[in-house]
């Protein structure tokens, strides 16, 4: 590890395809997410992306922040246009109106683009088999319309329409297991990622664009400013919400588990949470709810990982 | 030419779609429209059609298909009707908007509630301005034709607009009709690749889909509406040489009997035909009286229509949708917006009629153009006329 800073840089191409000069936040854990995952896409990349955070913050006309063609168009078609590009262009090689090549169509859509309004066209083209990759980036609300819940949302979480009162604790529904419902289609590679652990990031990334048809990551951005934290927190949250076994990253392909990084011990959820501002009200037994959920999950998935 | 054959419209239209080599189809079935992706569906399944079909989820993922599949420059087709239509709804002003040439049937029909699976032109005025182009047919022929006029059209790059291709839902969509399909070679040269000028390619990155600030979305609107306006002379020249071609002609407002007559009535899609023989009726009965038909909705043909009205004393215009709580019908509210500054104009009397799949019958038509010259002549305290509803 001695000279881990000086070697790991070169590791990682200098190339950005998603540069610099567009409007994310101070701390975003997403557009360091997005930079490094379009570092592993590479330039034979087509972006098809759906309405939220990093499609404001890279394209006010009649500027770019990206250096590969990129098309939005609404919130909720992201995976369906991203089935009229794979099919378009095999249609155009097949028919020779264009070069035969191998091009990588993305779709990237957030948390609420993905898990809710998404849902039923990622569905659509998940079931379909169309050779893509939809990469859902999960902050864990809408933060792009100004922190509203999502069924993202952890429980517990304080957000603008799930607001911790007198009579609430906040988000009062658990987290909707995406990756679970992608891996239910029977797709060949699903895995979830994240920024904090960069290499592992981009190799799932890469191994998800290699994977003929459908390829679903779903990768925790940590968003300072809807999680109230402060901005210098994005790569401690992700490492500690690995590390807590609130987000462990795991690959599931060809229907099979594989645990990526497994600990002797989960550090406790307080770890985490007590860094967050949208965690502050929770009473202690709330927190002690929260952490059964966790480790019975993780006992769960662990269990399914072993299994194979 | 090839010969005539008696063929089910929606299927002729499967066939015209083949003729024009599609790339990529995205369709989600709904009555009437079913037909049509079906057999296409057919066609693909036995490779006469070289084309990708995308089954997909729902009307919304169906357009959303077809902007990823016009973006990287594939020649793009797909149908819907209806409650497809409104789901489409929001990717409609997309598709346009980011000027992709994606070709639509729209089998026309009611829209809930109550659920009716039968034809009006509900669908239709709800996406009256989301700036397609937008052809009303009347006949199966027609609506062939249109195919590889729309394709021609749409993907003319002054133009790079979607079309859609208005066709009466089971009036239209379910006959069986003589139809002339013309020659693959004379298809071919009409009908040359798709040209799609920045598509989507590795090679030449481009950002399609920016949001606009202030400062400039209502001059990427003005442009909007310029670039839809100016396609007018595209259309005019594709149906022209269309008709040099292929001996079919077509023009934004038909004319029948109407040059000189003294009283008019307006229809739009296939109860023209219907209208027709009433027409053809009362002529023979001495009755001066014509028929204009507007086959371009969008854009609208200003001029055109005002020339073919000029010379009456009376226009009655059918609608076959309601504006609930408003003028009546959308179709009379444009007419008369396009005739209100004209020194020389008809008084235009509206009645709608023919909604939710009920027909009109030419002696229907006869009531009304009768009970339209009344009103012109006495007045109504009616915005306008419902006809052949009980009350």
């Amino acid at each position: 590890m001695q000279n881990y800073g000086v070697y790991v840089p070169r590791l990682v191409t200098k190339k950005d395809i998603f540069v610099s000069g567009h409007r994310a936040c101070i701390g975003c854990g997403e557009a360091l997410a997005v930079r490094l995952v379009c570092k592993a896409l590479g330039q034979n990349t087509i972006i098809a992306s759906a309405t939220g955070c990093m499609e404001i913050v890279s394209s006010p006309l009649p500027t770019t922040s990206w250096k590969v063609p990129w098309i939005h168009t609404l919130f909720e078609n992201t995976a369906a246009v991203a089935s009229g590009i794979e099919s378009g262009l095999k249609m155009l090689m097949k028919k020779g109106r264009i070069a035969q090549q191998d091009i990588t169509v993305v779709a990237m859509a957030g948390d609420g683009g993905t898990s809710d309004i998404g849902l039923q066209a990622l569905s659509g083209a998940l079931e379909r088999g169309h050779n893509f990759v939809y990469l859902c980036f999960d902050n864990e609300a809408y933060m792009n319309t100004g922190i509203q819940r999502s069924s993202s949302t952890p429980y517990g979480a304080a957000t603008t329409t799930s607001p911790a009162g007198k009579v609430s604790i906040g988000q009062v529904s658990w987290k909707k297991n995406m990756p679970a419902i992608a891996a239910a289609h029977n797709i060949p590679y699903v895995a979830t990622a994240c920024p904090s652990y960069p290499f592992d990031m981009m190799d799932k990334v890469k191994k998800a664009a290699a994977t003929p048809g459908p390829a679903y990551v779903h990768i925790l951005s940590v968003c300072p400013t809807g999680w109230r934290c402060p901005t210098d927190l994005a790569i401690k949250l992700g490492r500690l919400a690995v590390e807590t076994g609130i987000f462990p990253l795991y690959e599931v392909e060809n229907g099979k588990y594989k645990l990526n990084f497994d600990f002797p011990e989960l550090k406790p959820v307080t770890a985490y949470m007590k860094l967050q501002g949208r965690f502050r009200h929770l009473s202690e037994d709330i927190i002690e709810k929260i952490q059964k959920r966790v480790t019975a999950d993780y006992a769960e998935l662990k269990e399914r990982a072993v299994e194979g | 030419m090839a010969d005539r054959v008696g063929i089910e419209v929606s299927v002729a239209i499967g066939d015209a779609v083949k003729q024009a080599n599609v790339d990529v189809i995205a369709a989600y079935p709904i009555t009437p429209q079913t037909h049509i992706v079906e057999h296409l569906a057919e066609l693909v399944a036995n490779g006469e059609v070289d084309a990708a079909y995308i089954p997909v989820e729902s009307e919304h993922s169906a357009m959303s298909a077809c902007l990823g599949s016009a973006a990287v420059g594939a020649r793009t087709f797909t149908a819907t009707a209806g409650q497809g239509l409104e789901l489409m709804h929001e990717v409609l002003y997309v598709a346009s908007s980011m000027r992709f040439p994606v070709v639509m049937t729209v089998a026309n029909r009611a829209l809930s509630s109550p659920l009716s699976v039968w034809g009006d032109h509900s669908d239709v005025m709800a996406v009256r301005d989301t700036g397609w182009i937008q052809i009303f047919t009347e006949n199966g022929q027609e609506v062939v034709d249109h195919i590889f006029c729309a394709f021609r059209i749409a993907e003319d790059n002054k133009v790079l607009l979607p079309v859609m291709i208005h066709l009466d839902g089971f009036h239209l969509s379910h006959v069986i009709e003589p139809i002339t399909f013309p020659d693959q070679s004379k298809v071919d040269k009409f009908l040359p690749d798709n040209k799609y000028p920045l598509p989507l390619h590795p090679d030449k990155p481009v950002t399609m889909g920016d949001f606009a600030p202030p400062i400039i979305y209502p001059e990427a609107k003005w442009a909007q509406e310029v670039n839809l306006r100016a396609s007018k002379e595209i259309i005019l020249k594709c149906w022209q040489e269309f008709g040099e071609i292929f001996g079919h002609h077509y023009s934004p407002v038909e004319r029948y009997h109407s040059e000189k007559a003294k009283v008019l009535l307006l229809t739009m899609g296939s109860f023209s035909e219907t209208a027709m023989t009433a027409i053809d009726k009362m002529r023979g009965e001495g009755r001066d009286v014509g028929l204009v038909r507007l086959r371009l909705w969008r854009p609208f043909p200003f001029e055109e229509l005002r020339r073919a009205v000029e010379d009456a004393e009376t226009l009655i215009v059918l609608d076959r949708a309601l504006s609930f709580g408003g003028p009546g019908g959308p179709v009379c509210s444009e007419v008369k917006a396009a005739l209100y500054g004209q020194a020389k104009k008809p008084k235009v009397v509206s009645f709608v009629s023919g909604i939710g799949g009920r027909d009109i019958s030419p002696g229907d038509f006869e009531e009304i153009i009768n009970k339209g010259i009344t009103i012109s002549e006495k007045g109504s305290p009616n915005e306008f006329e419902i006809f052949g509803v009980r009350e």
